[in-house]
């Protein structure tokens, strides 16, 4: 484990000295970074132009659910999202050189460009979350400033083993994996929304098929003491940490798996 | 001398669905790369891998690095299984493959070499050491900062074979590492090869078809066909056994019919080809066809790896098949029924 | 003209080849736009007609701008084929070639966009049709005028695509330029919500803009939010954007033949 975090920094931090060669196109593109992704935030503000309130919920908010699920996504984003390009390894054959190396083939291909582009959204992300809880109007107790954090991370490694997972997909099916995008950017999108917009059955796929209602929707109904469309019992709302580390069980073995099927069929 | 590499009865078979245009269904293909495979290699040995397209030369160096999983058959390399120990394995072997780039395609040369040192943890005096060896003999001095990706395929193959050898591995596999260089850049990385196997004992496994790289490198040579061993010897042994003659090919002044005397194998306009006979000397044939016909030039043409493989597995009639049992003759590349 | 229909068809068939990621781009689109429409609906809970829209027109307005993604191509910055082309200083090649430069892109463009309309367009709109009622035209003028506005969305798309291949060649950078005119388009398109709740000068500005043309527009036929002559003023819009922003390209075209020099090695 020690091993693959090793790796894992060292990895990144060749990466970002060698984008750090072209500083001028690296702030350009953190700068777009920021703005494409801050764009989500400004069509929640010309919502808000037409109604006070948004399925029962303020503008602070809405702005708290995207704010934790934006911080989420974007720590899962920089540091593992890169598994997404699977596919592409395994097509120019890049993944056999990987499997020659002496490191876990995840942590290669996690880290492969790693950029620090991606921390624009989470900067974005984090500024909303900032204003949005100077302004939520929320009773806070201990209790509920604790689960933020938590809140936060569980949602971060939620993310991340969703995107494992996709990554998986890729050893068969090639180029049609892009359905994982919409896990993995979808989940991003719709988390940002209070989850009640949903049909009941699409909530309840979202509790226990694809756990996204952990990532932020179900530990905001705590803070926010807002009712819950499903009426599921108080401690769900507290299960986050506990979902994410099953999630993450789980990718790591599919992922194991996965390696497995490749080394045994070639590609 | 040690045994360092070791094959019992290794086969890999893969199933290929493919989908034939214009039809729903995908017809299921078997194809068995490898078959029955046995061999060793000791410590210190530089060994040709020879074969044609297809016959299971690249599936074969993929299973010893762990990259493949066998479908049965045992495998030990230094003594650890790939499989089960890739990564232990991976610190004692350097891999060069031709086609394709061990390096970081979007990073700088020295970036690469950097990464390396860190995944292998070699120890910084070292490093230093082997870094400055490789770019003095190699010339990669004014590449190491350039990205892999705009090296010529000449830079970029010494770029490799440095990342391949800094943390001096006891076993090196080497596939088409001469594809594509020029004459020079061959006899460089040639002589660099011999000399490492010389002064540090690295075990070397040569996939190639350049005859060249083979009769300057290896002592002992093995030629794969359909996934199983057909030969395992030295080079002469294999010229011996598989004798192909060597052609002359002659430019007349003008068209001719066949020249008298010789075996004329093939002719198109004034160039006919001749074939040596075995034993014989090209300049005592040479001499014999100045004096009777008007030569405007001439070269010797020698027998390909190809020639030879294909002559050893068809064998001469007569001579016993050098595999175990009878078999059609050979089509490129094709694969062979299930047994 | 036939160079440019062999250059069309070639295109047509050689992106028709790639089935399975089109397929499965078009599901994830098809999933945005269930989730888009269901924040409109929550937002059309509140008052029945928003921007001119009714919550029917709202729910069709998602589906059909994820289906149009594809085939309209306006996010993808500037032209992807070429990029590697900008990036390697090769296109200073392709610009001495002796066809026309813009036009052999074009076809190329609209050959990709046929099979993209297959595979990546109907998707979502059957899948939307399936779970919500989905407005349909209703009269034969719209139904004529629909390819037509969709067509000349591409062409309009195209031409600020090429505008962004040209500025990236000058300025020698791909990814920076790129990523600016992605920011515009995903802003200005009406692909995040109908341009029309953009609140005050700003929705007056964005529906004024050429991307508005590329998706807001074709949208809007196909809703018939358009009465009368005022379909004829959109698809002339259309026609206008599409004439200057071709125009504006072929000039900075010569220009630019002019003026480049060969990145790279």
């Amino acid at each position: 484990m020690a091993d693959a975090v090793r790796a894992y920094c060292l990895l990144a931090w060749t990466w970002t000295r060698a984008l750090a060669q072209y500083p001028a196109s690296l702030t350009m593109l953190t700068v777009s970074q920021l703005v494409v992704t801050g764009i989500d935030a400004i069509v929640i503000l010309f919502i808000f132009e037409h109604t006070p309130t948004y399925a029962g919920f303020s503008l602070p908010e809405v702005m708290f659910l995207y704010g934790t699920s934006g911080v989420s996504f974007a720590i899962a984003d920089a540091t593992i999202g890169s598994v997404e390009r699977l596919g592409r390894h395994i097509r120019a054959g890049t993944f056999d050189v990987i499997l020659l190396r002496p490191a876990s083939a995840l942590v290669q291909v996690a880290a492969d460009q790693f950029s620090p582009r991606r921390l624009g959204k989470l900067v974005q992300a984090a500024v909303v979350l900032g204003v949005a809880l100077a302004t939520m109007d929320v009773d806070w107790t201990v209790g509920r400033i604790a689960i933020v954090p938590v809140m936060i991370l569980s949602g971060t490694f939620i993310f991340g083993a969703l995107w494992v997972l996709g990554a998986t997909y890729q050893f068969l099916a090639g180029e049609a994996a892009e359905v994982m995008n919409a896990a993995t950017y979808g989940g991003n999108f719709v988390t940002q929304y209070p989850l009640n917009i949903l049909g009941r059955d699409a909530i309840r796929a979202l509790t226990w098929v694809i756990p996204l209602a952990f990532v932020n929707w179900l530990p905001a109904l705590y803070i926010l003491d807002q009712p819950d469309p499903l009426d599921l019992p108080a401690p769900v709302r507290f299960a986050a940490p506990l979902v994410a580390l099953l999630l993450c069980v789980i990718a790591a073995l599919v992922w194991r798996t996965g390696v497995r099927h490749y080394r045994s069929t070639g590609s | 001398m040690d045994t360092v590499i070791e094959l019992t009865d290794v086969a890999k078979t893969f199933t290929r669905r493919r989908r034939q245009s214009r039809s729903l269904l995908r017809t299921r293909t078997t194809v068995h790369a490898v078959n029955g495979l046995s061999f060793t290699v000791g410590a210190g040995e530089v060994v040709g891998y020879l074969g044609p397209n297809g016959a299971g030369k690249s599936t074969t160096v993929k299973m010893l690095t762990g990259i493949l999983v066998p479908s049965s058959g045992r495998i030990r390399v230094a003594g650890l299984e790939p499989i089960r120990q890739r990564t232990r394995l991976a610190r004692q072997v350097g891999v060069v493959f031709g086609q394709r780039t061990t390096l970081w395609w979007d990073l700088p040369l020295r970036d690469s070499f950097q990464l390396i040192r860190h995944l292998y943890r070699i120890e910084p005096a070292r490093y230093a050491r082997n870094l400055d060896h490789m770019v003095d003999l190699l010339e990669l001095g004014s590449l190491l900062d350039v990205p892999v990706r705009q090296l010529s395929l000449g830079q970029r193959m010494r770029g490799d074979l440095a990342a391949a050898l800094l943390h001096d591995p006891a076993i090196l596999y080497l596939d088409e590492p001469t594809i594509g260089l020029d004459v020079v850049s061959k006899a460089a990385i040639r002589q660099f090869l011999q000399d490492r196997n010389r002064d540090q004992g690295t075990t070397i496994l040569l996939t190639t078809h350049d005859l060249g790289d083979v009769e300057r490198l290896c002592d002992r040579v093995m030629v794969i066909d359909h996934g199983r061993l057909a030969f395992d010897g030295s080079l002469s042994e294999l010229r011996a056994l598989v004798p192909v003659p060597r052609v002359l090919v002659v430019d007349l002044a003008a068209a001719a019919p066949p020249m008298a005397g010789v075996q004329v194998v093939r002719v198109d306009g004034p160039r006919q080809w001749v074939e040596i006979p075995a034993g014989s000397s090209a300049a005592a044939l040479t001499a014999r066809l100045m004096a009777a016909y008007d030569v405007r030039d001439l070269s010797v043409e020698e027998p390909s790896i190809e020639d030879v493989v294909h002559r050893l597995y068809a064998g001469p009639p007569g001579r016993p098949d050098p595999a175990d049992r009878a078999t059609t003759p050979r089509t490129s590349g094709s694969a062979v029924p299930a047994r | 003209m036939r160079l440019y229909l062999t250059v069309l068809r070639s295109s047509v068939r050689r992106h028709a080849t790639y089935r399975a990621a089109s397929l499965a781009g078009a599901f994830t689109n098809t999933v945005f736009g269930f989730m888009r429409a269901y924040v409109l609906i929550a937002l059309w809970q509140t008052k029945p007609v928003i921007g001119g829209y009714d919550l029917t027109a709202a729910i069709t307005f998602c589906f059909l701008t994820q289906g149009l993604i594809g085939p309209i191509a306006v996010f993808q910055g500037g032209l992807p084929e070429m990029a590697e082309r900008i990036r390697t200083g090769d296109i200073a090649l392709d610009l001495y070639r002796p066809a026309d430069f813009q036009g052999w892109l074009l076809a190329t463009d609209l050959g990709r966009a046929v099979p993209d309309f297959w595979y990546r367009s109907l998707p979502p709109m059957l899948a939307g049709a399936l779970v919500f009622d989905l407005r349909l035209p209703d009269s034969p003028e719209v139904w004529l005028a629909v390819p037509v506005a969709i067509t000349l969305a591409i062409v309009v798309s195209f031409s600020i695509r090429y505008l962004v291949m040209l500025a990236a060649t000058l300025l020698f950078d791909e990814r920076g330029v790129s990523s600016v005119a992605v920011v515009l388009a995903l802003f200005f398109s009406g692909i995040l919500l109908p341009l029309p709740l953009f609140p005050g000068w700003l929705g007056t500005l964005a529906q004024l803009l050429p991307w508005a043309a590329t998706l807001q527009v074709p949208a809007d036929v196909f809703l018939g939010q358009y009465q009368g002559l005022e379909l004829l003023g959109a698809i002339g819009g259309q026609v206008a954007w599409a004439v200057v922003l071709l125009g504006i390209g072929r000039h900075v075209t010569t220009r630019v033949r002019h003026r480049v020099e060969v990145q790279g090695g």
